[in-house]
């Protein structure tokens, strides 16, 4: 199964993703930002890092280069599509999940394990988990702090994804660190799921959001 | 053609002021307001505006404002937690 992970400049996860999309079985590729078409992927990653070195807003200059219609276009083919951290910022600037990823409660970058609930399980991503679920991830960002205007929606279509557990670290409404679009098929998470795909780096439990792109259709 | 059939066209200074929507957590002002306590300086309701300027040509105020109008909403600002105002004049020499 070959997934896209996409880079941009001041992308630093992406051999991270690379290495955990090959240990669960799947054929990665690098794609850079000014590709446009993304046909010959079944599945796309964006990865994390400082695209544009945040400048202007985390995800926002990244937001209107020509792969994000590549990646439109992979929604619309039913194609799964996962932000982790700075992609995640880059989903929400772009309208393809709801709200935004903004300036940290504290004013400062947070980098440490959370304790994390799975609240849905709809996506390709969380499908394998059980609802509810505790899981450990860590995070590391500045501009993580989840906002929206439409709370009630997202509760009433199961698009919370990711919720802090015990902590609130960064000030999220309703603690929610991961969101996905309606279908469930565009999801992005503030945690970093490669960081904690094996047991030797401190938890494995991130590891399913790879194998469900896997196991998905 | 000379550039007279297009009207005049002619050079203004833009001045776009970001700042954040009403009732929305602004964590870089409470920052400096706890800085200012600091130095014993008692303040209260700090904000922080971000400020772009630049200068483009245009034929007229309004249909340069009507640009900037239209970065705003496609790159400046976050419709979701953004407020912003636009000022446009001619450009000083």
């Amino acid at each position: 199964m070959k997934v896209g992970i996409i880079r941009f400049p001041g992308s630093n996860c992406d051999r991270d993703v690379f290495h955990v999309l090959e240990l669960v079985g799947a054929k990665p590729d690098y794609v850079w930002w000014n590709t446009r078409d993304l046909s010959d992927y079944e599945a796309i990653v964006i990865p994390g890092g400082f695209s544009y070195g945040d400048y202007l807003r985390a995800g926002a200059i990244a937001a209107i280069t020509p792969i994000i219609d590549g990646i439109k276009d992979c929604v619309s083919e039913g194609k799964p599509v996962l932000g982790i951290c700075n992609g995640a910022q880059i989903l929400a600037e772009v309208g393809l999940v709801p709200g935004v990823f903004t300036e940290n409660e504290n004013a400062k970058f947070i980098c440490e394990w959370t304790d994390l609930k799975v609240e849905s399980v709809k996506t390709p991503f969380t499908r394998l988990y059980k609802k509810n679920e505790i899981i450990k991830m860590p995070i590391a960002h500045a501009e993580g702090r989840y906002y929206t205007e439409n709370i009630q929606e997202l509760r009433d279509n199961d698009q919370i994804v990711l919720s802090f557990e015990s902590e609130n670290p960064n000030g999220s409404m309703e603690a929610i660190t991961g969101v996905c679009d309606e279908e469930g098929l565009v999801c992005a998470v503030m945690p970093h799921p490669e960081r904690a795909s094996e047991s030797i780096l401190g938890s494995d439990d991130g590891r399913k959001f790879f194998e469900g792109i896997m196991k998905f259709r | 053609m000379s550039k007279k059939n297009l009207g005049d066209v002619m050079k203004y200074d833009a001045e776009v002021r970001i700042s954040l929507k009403k009732g929305m957590l602004n964590p870089e002002a409470a920052t400096i307001q706890r800085a200012l306590a600091l130095l014993e300086y008692q303040v209260e309701n700090t904000s922080t505006v971000d400020l772009i300027r630049f200068q483009m040509e245009g034929n007229s105020e309004d249909a340069v404002r009507d640009e900037v109008d239209e970065m705003c909403q496609r790159l400046l600002c976050n419709p979701v937690i953004h407020d912003y105002t636009i000022e446009i004049s001619p450009k000083e020499e």
